[in-house]
């Protein structure tokens, strides 16, 4: 087993030994559609200092299944993510909603079972991971672009991961902390602060027109407020919006808040798509 | 009694999205009460406070429910009040039926109440001969129109100022192509002034019934409810079980939600307090349970009775906003409507649960803290329980279940999968059956997973199974 490298950026304030495991959780969909967005991950937590492991063993948290309500179908997927990441002393990953999956929907399948508590109290989302457990407090970089900020639903709601604009009290949001970090960049201000997507799962398939609709309204918000770089802590919302953008055409680029936080160049990855010119709709 | 027809959602709401100008309009006019209602609740401190205490007001009330009815029904009946018990919509209807009929009441004036839109008290009292006129300016637009409520707190929300011009031009008389709000409300005053003046009773909903008292409020911003009870000397106040509070000390907490919640306005313009009847008048309060005590005895969706019908919920859903209230086919709609409408008929609301995109707005924008999307993800559950998903839904849960427990087997699955996409010609891609890909592109598809990517020329993350 490989030591846990501690960087020289923030030494100090890392409070993981040599012998602290990090493992890294990549969504289904991220590893088979998004494999650069995990690396990028890797590459952040790498420049803030630590390494992580990658267990092949897993596949889904099962949140399309619990979602859908088939719990039978959840529950072997909930033990398997259980059985693959017990060990570790921290679980971290580039989803809002996978981690809220573990964290807030696990307990009608492990409650109970020794190593579940700890199990929900030491998996991470890649942005609260770095402002909560690292306290990273500088990034380095720049990136000149406007950036549109989509607040993903599970990350705000279940993770708390910024204020949601329903509740009374001060306003905070951990992935705009971490991308104010970085240079030259200007985050938009939208009319609808964190107006869901409409991605929702399978809601984005059996309810198609009010999932696109949704979708086409938060574009539009972001167009009027001169976003160039849209970006958020779920790939899923992300997908969504990116499949309607490219499809309309719009001078929008999509790109995963650990691309960002990694210094990737908008031009080079994420690059849409161009749909073939005899299937538009 | 028979099941009704399925309640399909997304087909009612495609319907309603296809004219996009008034879906905008819909929209936009009930975001407008979102932003009131936040910016009335971030310039009231302790917020957050008031809601966990009117959670807990609730839920100590709900769970000795029995209890204060009775205290309630002892103190209203030394006020003065006759208290009915109505077990059913059935029930509640020949209630209000028969203390109408003996006292020879033809006419009545109805204030707002979504009680007697779940009973269908109107339909049933102008079978028997008695003209019900509905005198919420919005209830008496989609009355004039044969039309049940679309939200429930701003009935004609679904209508432009056009459409209600229109209405108001066959059925009132005024000018044709009207549209001007001041003109057509002033046209609905006129013509309700006659029906309050002519009315033998009122009736009223109830927003509070309050059980050391024996007292009830209404709440309106029209003071309709005011008029109507006040003119004629029978009043009678239809109510659901659950909105009884214990003290009248805990009014104050639900006042100061209820109207930020709705419009963001601190209270409604008129909270009409009912102790006893008006002299030489009589106060009828009928009680009704009509499936709520089966709702209360349910660990997992009773806290969908600490509702107040605010409308908040409505206001901010994303899914609401974009269907329109007829597309969930049932009396309350939107978020509390769907956690509520699938305990009376899990079959015919199967999809309500599902109309929904998971995003918690509702429980954060819940004055009494209704755990509103938790609420539907337990209702999915049921419904899959109960066996009511599509065939199509069950089958491709189970196949992903299954591949997604063998490792070898999602490694394989994903590669075929994506070394197809990437092969097939587009036209076969964008088929007919791709729901995603009628509006949306598919991302690009990569060669290679994450997986394979770091086996092959990344050597960290450490390769840990």
């Amino acid at each position: 087993m490989g030591a846990v490298s501690v960087g020289s950026q923030f030494p100090q304030r890392i409070k993981l030994t040599s012998m602290t495991r990090i493992g890294l959780f990549i969504p289904c969909y991220i590893d088979q559609l998004y494999p650069h967005v995990a690396m990028a991950t890797v590459e952040v937590l790498e420049r803030c200092g630590v390494e992580v492991y990658f267990p092949t063993a897993q596949t889904c948290c099962g949140q399309p299944m619990a979602n859908t309500g088939c719990t039978n179908e959840t529950r072997p997927l909930a033990w398997k993510f259980f059985e693959t990441f017990r060990d570790y002393d921290y679980v971290v990953c580039p989803s809002g909603s996978c981690v809220a999956m573990v964290r807030h929907h696990y307990d009608e399948y492990l409650d109970g079972t020794p190593g579940f508590i700890d199990l929900k109290e030491k998996t991470f989302e890649l942005c609260e991971f770095l402002t909560d457990v690292l306290k990273v407090e500088g990034l380095g970089g720049r990136f000149p672009y406007r950036v549109g900020l989509h607040q993903s639903c599970h990350g705000l709601r279940e993770l708390r991961l910024g204020r949601a604009s329903e509740l009374a009290g001060p306003s905070y949001s951990k992935a705009r902390t971490l991308l104010e970090l970085i240079g030259d960049l200007e985050i938009t201000t939208l009319e609808r602060a964190d107006e869901c997507c409409g991605f929702g799962g399978t809601f984005a398939m059996s309810e198609e027109a009010v999932s696109c609709l949704m979708g086409r309204d938060r574009i539009r918000d972001h167009l009027q407020a001169g976003t160039e770089v849209l970006t958020a802590v779920d790939m899923s919302c992300l997908m969504h919006l990116s499949g309607l953008i490219v499809r309309d055409k719009h001078p929008i680029r999509v790109m995963h808040v650990a691309e960002i936080l990694a210094g990737r160049d908008p031009a080079i990855v994420s690059l849409p798509q161009e749909p073939m010119s005899n299937e538009k709709s | 009694m028979a099941s009704l027809p399925v309640v399909n959602h997304a087909r009612n709401a495609a319907e309603f999205i296809g004219d996009e100008k008034e879906v905008r309009r819909h929209d936009r006019a009930l975001w407008f009460m979102r932003a009131n209602r936040d910016i009335a609740v971030q310039s009231l401190p302790k917020w957050e406070l008031l809601r966990e205490k009117a959670s807990q007001i609730k839920s100590h009330c709900m769970s000795r429910l029995a209890d204060y009815l009775e205290q309630f029904q002892d103190n209203a009946t030394e006020l003065g009040v006759r208290v009915h018990w109505a077990r059913d919509a059935s029930e509640h209807n020949e209630i209000v039926y028969g203390i109408l009929s003996e006292r020879n009441v033809r006419k009545v004036v109805k204030s707002k109440s979504m009680l007697t839109e779940e009973c269908h008290l109107n339909p049933y009292l102008e079978e028997h001969g008695i003209e019900v006129i509905d005198t919420d300016l919005g209830e008496r637009i989609v009355q004039l129109r044969n039309e049940p409520p679309s939200h429930i707190v701003m009935p004609a929300v679904h209508l432009g100022r056009e459409q209600i011009g229109a209405t108001f031009h066959e059925h009132l008389g005024s000018e044709a192509g009207a549209s001007d709000p001041n003109y057509l409300t002033d046209v609905a005053c006129r013509h309700l002034r006659d029906k309050f003046l002519g009315a033998e009773a009122g009736i009223t909903g109830v927003n509070f019934a309050i059980a050391d008292t024996g007292g009830i409020v209404v709440c309106t911003n029209e003071g309709n409810a005011d008029l109507g009870t006040s003119l004629p000397k029978i009043h009678v106040a239809c109510m659901g079980i659950e909105k009884l509070i214990p003290r009248l000390r805990d009014l104050s907490v639900f006042q100061r939600l209820l109207a930020r919640s709705t419009t963001g306005q601190p209270i409604t313009v008129y909270s009409s307090h009912f102790h006893g009847p008006v002299p030489g008048g009589e106060l009828h309060v009928v009680l009704v349970d009509n499936g709520r005590s089966r709702i209360l005895g349910s660990n997992d969706f009773r806290r969908s009775l600490h509702c107040i019908r605010c409308s908040a919920c409505l206001n901010t859903c994303p899914v609401f906003r974009r269907s329109g209230g007829y597309s969930y086919g049932s009396t309350i709609s939107g978020p509390i409507g769907s956690t509520l409408s699938p305990s009376r008929d899990a079959g015919q609301f199967r999809t309500l649960p599902f109309a929904c995109s998971l995003c918690g707005s509702c429980s954060d924008v819940c004055p009494v803290k209704i755990d509103l999307h938790s609420q539907l993800l337990v209702w999915r559950r049921e419904i899959a329980l109960r066996r009511l998903l599509p065939l199509s839904k069950r089958l491709a849960m189970k196949l992903a279940s299954f591949v997604l427990r063998h490792t070898w087997l999602y490694e394989t699955v994903g590669k075929v999968l994506r070394w197809s996409s990437r092969t097939l010609p587009r036209w076969l891609i964008y088929n007919r059956l791709n729901v995603w890909g009628r509006q949306r592109e598919l991302p690009p598809i990569p060669a290679q997973s994450f997986r394979d990517l770091y086996k092959g020329s990344h050597d960290r993350p450490k390769r840990d199974s």
